[in-house]
């Protein structure tokens, strides 16, 4: 058996998009030149709606992409071939840019460390940043985010799981303890 | 997914898709200025070729380069099989050098099957015989759902040397895999005896199949096979068989038109037929090098059944 508990419900994850959308625009002073890429899938839903909140608040468009891993993973050798989620960037590309990497879980770091080897085959960046809905710690690499939705103390052993309505159908994040008979 | 890909019959419907769609997000890779993936690195693949080609061998060698994995050829002329080594004795040294995969080319129907219970890596069908292709089967289906968006419910005609064809049994097993409807039109001396368990229909009238095609695979007449009298003369089978500018007048508006190439101009294909924008032949090009990253990378990117 397993329980779980909501830790973020569908207002909390409103909020704390809301909040990283003016943390981005303050931090990178109106984010002019700035280019969210997701982490597919959750993350390239968060990356969409971060764009459109920026887009809301200051008028400025910003360029949204997707940039999948699989391909760059450490760990792919441990489990049978994935299918790959889909890599799709501005048309104006990332050299230059300041590109804010969205997931939707930070854990090990490993993650983000694929999706910084991806970037290198894409381009040239001027920086890149880290945005995350959640930090659940654990951390295996040096690594850290820039902007996190909430910072969620968890033991291994527990999961965590994001639910949001365009992949979903529901919006929530989900602290999962297994084991508990 | 199986460990080797021998025979497009093999794959379901499922593992089609997922090359299918893999190859989709792979095809992107191709179009930007570091055409690398990391991903097999440390792999080796072995090109395994008793027969000449050039593209499919290339086709192979440019994907797993792509992949960053070793890449070894292979070639039969001028190497210890013309000394007489056996195909046995071949795999087991390919497998002593720590072959990850095989892809073979073979001469003979059934190598493929053969050396995939000598070796422990994954064996990759290149073409065996007038067995199966199952690689180019795949690039078709590919290149057709690209361009007519999809494959459920659409004719596909294939027409010409069935018999000795691996591409046409290929294709007419992953095509009726995927849902589409395919006809095989040939002389009657260019079918095999078993084209009637199938799962495709045959005709002799090229120019009724045509109005009906959603795309139309024209078959390589394979000279250096034709050791008997299958058509009386080339001219003939030309006026019978041939895509020509008439024929291809007969097509529907978006209809396609396919070749897996090497093609003989005038022969079964016309010049300018070969050379329309709706003619995909330099695009099937493109995609077998797509889609054999796809296959490369679903057999060898995750663990490896030992």
């Amino acid at each position: 058996m397993s329980e779980s508990r909501a830790v973020l419900e569908g207002p909390d994850i409103h909020r704390a998009l809301t909040r990283i959308a003016h943390e981005i625009l303050e931090r990178t002073k109106g984010a002019g030149e700035v280019v969210l890429l997701g982490i597919p899938t959750r993350g390239a839903t968060l990356a969409r709606r971060l764009g459109d909140r920026i887009e809301q608040f200051e008028g400025v468009k910003i360029p949204v992409g997707s940039i999948d891993i699989t391909m760059y993973r450490d760990d792919l050798r441990l489990k049978p071939a994935r299918p790959l989620g889909r890599t799709e960037l501005p048309p104006d590309g990332i050299d230059g840019k300041t590109v804010v990497l969205v997931d939707d879980v930070l854990y090990s770091g490993r993650t983000v460390r694929a999706a910084l080897d991806a970037l290198n085959d894409l381009g040239r960046p001027t920086s890149v940043q880290l945005a995350t809905l959640v930090d659940r710690g654990h951390r295996e690499l040096p690594i850290r985010a820039d902007y996190v939705g909430k910072n969620l103390p968890t033991a291994k052993s527990e999961k965590v799981k994001v639910y949001l309505e365009e992949t979903d159908g529901r919006e929530a994040v989900l602290l999962i303890k297994e084991g508990a008979k | 997914m199986n460990r080797h890909l021998i025979s497009a019959g093999d794959l379901t419907k499922d593992d089609a898709l997922l090359i299918l769609d893999t190859a989709e997000e792979l095809a992107r890779v191709s179009e930007r200025s570091i055409k690398k993936l990391p991903t097999l690195r440390g792999r080796t693949v072995v090109n395994l070729f008793f027969e000449d080609s050039t593209r499919t061998r290339i086709s192979f060698e440019a994907a797993a380069k792509r992949l960053s994995a070793d890449v070894i050829n292979f070639s039969a002329k001028g190497s210890s099989v013309s000394k007489g080594e056996s195909l046995k004795d071949t795999a087991l040294t390919l497998e002593a050098m720590g072959a990850d995969a095989v892809v073979i080319r073979h001469g003979s129907s059934g190598a493929p099957h053969r050396l995939a219970t000598w070796v422990r890596g994954s064996v990759v069908n290149a073409g065996d015989g007038t067995h199966e292709h199952p690689t180019q089967a795949l690039l078709d289906a590919f290149s057709m759902r690209r361009r007519l968006g999809g494959l459920d419910g659409r004719r596909i005609t294939i027409v010409g040397d069935v018999l000795h064809s691996r591409v046409a049994r290929s294709n007419v097993l992953l095509l009726a895999t995927l849902g589409a409807d395919v006809t095989l039109v040939a002389p009657p001396t260019l079918l095999p005896v078993s084209v009637g368990s199938w799962p495709c229909e045959v005709s002799y009238d090229l120019d009724a199949a045509l109005p009906k095609s959603d795309a139309v695979m024209m078959l390589r007449v394979q000279k250096e096979r034709m050791n008997a009298a299958y058509f009386p003369s080339e001219r003939e089978y030309s006026r019978r068989y041939g895509l020509d500018r008439d024929r291809f007048a007969k097509m529907p508006d978006e209809a396609i038109v396919m070749h897996p190439g090497p093609m003989n101009r005038g022969m079964e294909i016309a010049a300018e037929v070969a050379d329309s924008p709706r003619s995909t032949i330099v695009e099937q090009v493109a995609n077998g090098v797509t889609i054999r990253m796809a296959v490369l990378y679903l057999l060898l990117g995750g663990e490896t059944v030992a």
